[in-house]
């Protein structure tokens, strides 16, 4: 049996005497999307987070692709999508994608081919301080699929998008899951999440109260998953 | 060599903003021409704590420039981008070493002539030995300032912090380059017992690189 993409095992993650995750245990394969559900504060962040090697576990194993999220080898191949967009506000588009090419080992070339892309190619010498608030998400699309991710964190995706940038990350995510990427995000935008899921995890109060396959009553009525495993 | 893109793109960014540089080559000017009001620039005692001013001035110039150099990846989060992007810890804290060390060094070569015209003091024939000794102490200086910037750079007070933790901890590096810069002021070469200074600096600056080197992943990644 191969081993899964990624696999979450028995963490628990504490700020201070706060219980952010409590026992959480999850595995993904190749071309599974999962979403996360959860109200604020629940622990969706905090467990993005850790995936991504931002923050480590109090206790408990996270292994991506066989290997610790703070190995290199596994950072290559996630592409990371946070609150923020990632982008340096006084470099232009094709600076800020270059660097980052530059930082995953891929080709200045490929910089090139997402500003084309994401319909950024006329303004790729223009500092980002100048970009309207839909040109900014696009370039943060970009920036995180650029070196051609094996693994998607994308945290709250398409919150504050505009309606562009929210096609052309549903189109890509798309792509991405039919050429066997996994993708992990969290969302509240419960109609978008459930037509691109495979899985359904739903988060509470830092436990995983509910991981499993998304079924056509999800797909129907996104709420389902709250009323029917969440906490009254 | 991925520290060298780090550092380029900090300084590219540095120079677009000019944020830090300004805020910093300004302060060190106006605290050198303060101090030429307070003390008789043509005195002899100038030349005994000639070096120990000039390192005061570059300390609180430098603070402006460390403090910046993790909070210029705080707006959209970039830190955490380039944190879980493949570059280790320790490549990303030396690129932004290397580009707090260039920056820092800009304003002390400019700083330098200021201060001869204002102090009355000859440095032109100990130019080399002095920015040989300006290497040394600024890398101290940036190695110990970068690692903290790290470590505060999500504190609310991070540019009140930063120096608390800064100024005592370099200040056996700050003591030999201010010792050594008053010796090359003075017109001597650095010779005898002079040269336990020297040591010290270097030894400062070796251990410090090592240990920051090996700290700063874990400081990164909480």
């Amino acid at each position: 049996m191969p081993e899964p993409v990624l696999a979450v095992d028995h963490v628990f993650k504490y700020f201070g005497d706060y219980p952010a995750l409590h026992d959480v245990s999850f595995s993904l394969n190749g071309g599974e999307c999962l979403a996360l559900i959860g109200r604020n504060g629940a622990g969706k962040t905090t467990m993005l987070k850790i995936l991504a090697g931002l923050s480590g576990a109090a206790q408990g194993e996270v292994r991506l692709f066989g290997d610790s999220p703070r190995q290199a080898s596994a950072r290559r191949r996630i592409g990371l999508l946070g609150h923020g967009i990632g982008v340096y506000d006084e470099l232009t588009a094709i600076e800020n994608l270059t660097i980052f090419a530059q930082l995953y080992g891929v080709s200045a070339a490929v910089a090139r081919h997402w500003l084309e892309r994401t319909q950024l190619a006329h303004v790729a010498n223009a500092p980002v301080r100048e970009f309207s608030r839909g040109m900014r998400q696009r370039l943060a699309v970009a920036r995180a699929f650029l070196h051609d991710p094996a693994l998607l964190i994308l945290d709250e995706p398409f919150t504050a998008l505009d309606d562009r940038a929210i096609a052309l990350l549903q189109g890509l995510l798309a792509e991405a899951k039919a050429a066997g990427r996994t993708i992990i995000m969290s969302t509240h935008q419960l109609r978008e999440a459930m037509e691109l899921a495979t899985h359904v995890a739903l988060i509470e109060r830092g436990k995983l109260v509910h991981f499993g396959v998304r079924s056509a009553e999800m797909l129907a009525d996104p709420t389902y998953v709250y009323r029917t495993f969440g906490a009254a | 060599m991925v520290f060298l893109q780090i550092a380029a793109k900090d300084l590219r960014s540095e120079l677009r903003t000019k944020e830090s540089l300004n805020a910093s080559l300004s302060f060190a000017v106006v605290i050198l021409l303060l101090f030429s009001f307070a003390f008789d620039p043509s005195s002899e005692a100038v030349a005994e704590f000639s070096g120990g001013l000039l390192w005061l001035v570059f300390a609180f110039a430098g603070a402006l420039i460390l403090n910046r150099s993790f909070a210029r990846e705080l707006p959209n989060d970039c830190l955490e981008v380039l944190i879980a992007s493949p570059v280790s810890g320790a490549q990303l804290f030396l690129g932004k070493t290397v580009a707090s060390f260039v920056l820092l060094m800009t304003i002390e070569v400019i700083c330098l002539p200021i201060f001869g015209i204002f102090y009355d003091i000859t440095w032109i024939p100990q130019a080399l030995p002095l920015l040989g000794i300006f290497a040394l102490g600024t890398w101290g200086m940036t190695i110990l300032g970068t690692l903290f910037s790290a470590l505060t750079v999500n504190l609310s007070l991070r540019e009140l912090m930063l120096p608390m933790l800064l100024y005592p901890l370099m200040l056996p590096a700050l003591m030999a380059a201010m010792r050594l810069t008053t010796i090359l002021l003075a017109g001597n070469a650095i010779a005898g017992n002079d040269m336990v200074w020297l040591r010290l600096l270097i030894g400062f600056d070796i251990i410090f690189t090592a240990l920051s080197l090996a700290l700063v992943e874990t400081i990164l990644v909480r």
